[in-house]
């Protein structure tokens, strides 16, 4: 399995982060122990760790986000390490530079990672394949593919409530067909084994052969949340809807929105996530957002400890190997 | 919540130390090695260690309180073990001189100096420091000085928690082969051994053994 997976490099060190699929259980589980240790550093009145001094990471975001860089950026500078914000919405792609020109500049800056987040499914797979065999690269979302850091940063926070997965009965609400959270998510927990995930949303939002992934699919939330111990909520992707999937706001939320009486349904400690920005009103009430079931800003936070853990371990097999890597390939 | 699994055997020097050249295997725990030879001092003579210890930190702490360098009880003396093998120790220390706060653990893996070769360290539990450092008499504790980079890493990490007023060094066992101007204040026992030799402690019954591996796998050294 490692062998034909471009994240691994021939010595089977996780050199890339691109996608939870094909990521065994113990790769999963090394993460989360990773982050785990990293919560630690908010204890300290000096937060940051001198792991990755010297080393320099690049934000290259072909797409607008706050909080995703904002994560990024700070787990960064907790691991010491220099981070370049390279904003390329606006930037020498509009101008008419190809992509692999904009990487060899960036790489000729003597960068060590780079974390991509692209409107396009599979653009983190396409740099990291024509990048120098040097240089990390992370996903921070591809399109409606994937959007790996977002996925462990749930698990952490589903383990930290509720231990372990084999037992657990998820129920993710909403805007499948164009979330790569969701599609992440999903295959974490299969990998960490859940016990069982149901997805709940109109058939407009549910992508065709969902099945397949493993979850059961449910139309009405009343019979979706019966019994669950963890609800996922998604943020409804207006800016990702090229036709009409939903008559109006106010009619998803009547049908399909979380409100308090239909989390009374869920198991009583069943906690609440959202991977923001969430649309009161939309997905999710209001007094339910910020109830006390509600873990929403604790993802958050949980975030950066995640994120600290999956750059230190990508760029963390040690320059031995590199050196290798290199005599190998020349 | 999971942790790095507890093993009835605390290799010292292998849990922190030992890592393929490579830098494969690191997630898999220590390798194998077949022992020549082995050298072992049951729970009777490292407790007659410790006690020794416990005196000379006793001696230390009255001192400390005395000539006014920690405000006593508002600050007292407190003490931290160095994870995993300087917590074992650290537990009988702190039992035997009833200190009033909770004994800190310190895991240095983000702080080591090694991390561009070798790698992260397996995980062995988050740093927790259940006090304020600053102004404060800290007893450092580990199972084994050798180079002094371990010390180094756990000083660094203590800094970024407070100031403390003094750092005192208590270790089991110092050994040679300093690359460091680190020495022990407190030390259980000093034993000259060679580079490859390999001192392991049991925590379950705190028994000592040395051991001389016949293959050397490893030449890192960073105790």
């Amino acid at each position: 399995m490692k062998q034909n997976d471009p994240q691994f490099n021939r010595f089977g060190n996780l050199h890339h982060f691109l996608t939870l699929d094909g990521l065994d259980k113990q790769t999963l589980t090394g993460i989360l122990d990773a982050a785990e240790n990293f919560t630690s550093v908010n204890d300290k009145s000096i937060k940051n760790v001198p792991l990755l001094r010297g080393k320099t990471v690049a934000n290259l975001f072909f797409e607008n986000s706050t909080r995703t860089r904002t994560a990024f950026e700070l787990a960064a500078k907790r691991l010491s390490a220099d981070i370049l914000n390279i904003d390329l919405v606006s930037s020498s792609t509009k101008k008419g530079e190809s992509l692999l020109d904009t990487l060899r500049v960036l790489e000729s800056l003597q960068c060590d990672m780079f974390i991509v987040r692209h409107s396009d499914s599979g653009a983190a797979h396409f740099i990291a394949e024509h990048v120098a065999p040097t240089i990390n690269v992370v996903n921070g979302g591809d399109g409606q593919h994937s959007h790996p850091t977002q996925g462990m940063l749930d698990m952490f926070t589903i383990r930290r409530h509720k231990g372990e997965f084999e037992n657990l009965r998820v129920v993710i609400i909403g805007d499948i067909k164009h979330s790569r959270v969701a599609r992440s998510g999903i295959s974490a927990l299969k990998t960490l084994g859940a016990a069982e995930i149901r997805v709940v949303a109109p058939n407009t939002l549910i992508p065709e052969y969902v099945e397949e992934l493993g979850v059961k699919v449910y139309s009405q939330l009343e019979v979706a949340l019966k019994d669950a111990d963890v609800i996922m909520g998604l943020r409804l992707q207006n800016e990702r809807m090229n036709s009409a999937t939903v008559p109006s706001m106010g009619e998803f939320f009547r049908t399909y929105g979380l409100t308090e009486d239909r989390l009374k349904l869920a198991k009583p400690d069943a906690i609440v996530m959202h991977p923001g920005p969430t649309n009161r009103g939309v997905e999710i009430a209001a007094n339910v957002a910020d109830g006390k079931q509600a873990v929403i800003l604790e993802q958050v936070n949980y975030g950066i400890a995640v994120r600290m853990a999956v750059l230190s371990i990508t760029m963390g097999h040690g320059e031995a190997v590199r050196e290798a890597e290199m005599a190998g390939t020349t | 919540m999971t942790q790095w699994p507890l093993r009835s055997s605390c290799k010292i020097g292998l849990l922190r130390t030992e890592t393929s050249t490579s830098g494969l295997g690191r997630y898999n725990g220590a390798p194998e090695r077949s022992v020549e030879s082995m050298t072992r001092y049951n729970t009777e003579q490292v407790s007659g260690w410790l006690q020794e210890m416990q005196q000379s930190l006793q001696h230390l702490i009255t001192h400390s309180e005395k000539s006014g360098d920690n405000d006593g009880d508002n600050n007292p003396v407190a003490m931290i073990g160095i994870k995993t093998g300087g917590v074992d120790v650290g537990k009988h220390l702190h039992k035997s001189l009833g200190l009033q706060e909770p004994l800190g653990e310190l895991n240095i893996s983000f702080y080591r100096d090694d991390f561009s070769t070798v790698g992260l360290h397996p995980v062995v539990g988050p740093s927790q420091v259940p006090f304020s450092i600053d102004g404060r008499h800290i007893i450092l504790v580990d199972d084994v000085l050798s180079t002094g980079r371990t010390v180094r890493a756990a000083m660094n990490e203590i800094f970024d928690y407070g100031r403390p007023s003094r750092i005192t060094l208590a270790v089991l066992i110092q050994r040679t082969g300093h690359e460091l101007p680190i020495r022990a204040d407190v030390i259980g026992q000093a034993i000259d051994l060679s580079d490859n030799m390999h001192v392991s402690l049991d925590a379950s019954d705190m028994s000592l053994t040395i051991s001389e591996p016949t293959s050397e796998t490893s030449g890192d050294k960073s105790s």
